[in-house]
């Protein structure tokens, strides 16, 4: 049986990410992913704007930071230039479906061989709680203090919903980590986009249901009860789209 | 050698171990890490089954479970 140790992808420095958020397990099953295709060396990472900026402190291969929403449209280009490489985005729902929604869309569209995997904690955290586009209708954020959809902000954007439409998308999953049930089929996800772009399929994303219990003004339990029984209500898990 | 092993510096004290742990091993020590937070540590550690659950859920990887021992111990 497998000893379950932290994996060398990983650097040793400390995350700045707060109690009971879901990106550290995702980083890990990220890392799981490069170490166990044994592909460190040539991964490329692409950093976003948001809570998962500093990625480049904590994984041992390379990374690079965009522009806020761009990593679609950087990753591209790495990609085309290196086609040996591996690339992916790791992106937050501000980065992704606001700012990046355009850059996300034409990139499925284009069917680029890339995988992005998509962070969706329902609200923008580093910048301290802010309503984004994922935000669940009624839910309350600094800037929707009566609950969204009370004043026209409208219902909350569906990724993997929206992007189902685009033929050039090869596989779009929706998994979440509040269970340990969704933690290993998060990585079965995961593990299928890598493989993916390695066997030159094309536009894979992951999309992770996470928790930010300090924007949500909730305990770790209360965030965790919130995904399972909210946030998986309103996003269904599931593959949307297997071309593979 | 211990089946799990926590590394208490790392910790920042969310709890997912604790509320995840399926033999309800685990507690919030009184004590205090580097940071000023409580960390988990077993209540008895022959009950833990090295599940492997609690590094799983860990945003920190600040746990490791040595699953090999303890299929070493049962034989």
């Amino acid at each position: 049986m497998p000893n379950l140790t932290r994996t060398e992808v990983l650097t040793d420095a400390q995350t700045h990410y707060c109690p009971g958020c879901g990106h550290g397990i995702i980083h890990r099953l990220v890392a799981e992913v490069i170490d166990e295709l044994g592909i460190r060396e040539k991964t490329i990472g692409t950093a976003p704007v948001g809570c998962a900026v500093l990625l480049y402190d904590y994984f041992n291969c390379d990374i690079i930071e965009c522009a806020h929403g761009r990593p679609p449209a950087v990753a591209t280009g790495m990609k085309r230039v290196q086609p040996d490489k591996i690339v992916f985005t790791y992106q937050g729902d501000g980065d992704l479906a606001a700012i990046g929604t355009s850059e996300t869309i034409h990139a499925a569209n284009r069917g680029e061989n890339i995988t992005v995997i998509f962070v969706n904690n329902a609200i923008y955290g580093m910048t301290g709680g802010q309503m984004a586009p994922t935000t669940l209708t009624g839910m309350f954020s600094t800037t929707s203090q009566d609950g969204r959809g009370e004043h026209g902000e409208g219902p909350p954007l569906k990724v993997c919903e929206l992007l189902s439409s685009l033929e050039g998308v090869c596989y779009l999953e929706r998994t979440a980590v509040s269970t340990p049930k969704d933690v290993i089929s998060a990585k079965r996800a995961i593990k299928k986009a890598f493989q993916n772009q390695i066997d030159g399929k094309g536009f894979s994303l992951v999309e992770v249901l996470s928790m930010c219990p300090t924007d949500w003004k909730l305990s770790t339990a209360k965030a965790v009860d919130f995904v399972n029984n909210e946030m998986k209500t309103a996003f269904p898990l599931g593959v949307y789209v297997d071309r593979s | 050698m211990k089946k799990i092993h926590f590394e208490k510096h790392r910790c920042k004290g969310c709890g997912l171990c604790v509320l995840f742990c399926p033999q309800k091993n685990l507690r919030m020590s009184e004590d205090l890490n580097d940071q000023g937070l409580s960390y988990p540590e077993e209540i008895d550690p022959a009950c833990c089954t090295a599940c492997g659950l609690c590094f799983r859920m860990c945003p920190d990887v600040a746990i490791e479970v040595y699953q090999q021992v303890a299929k070493d111990k049962k034989q």
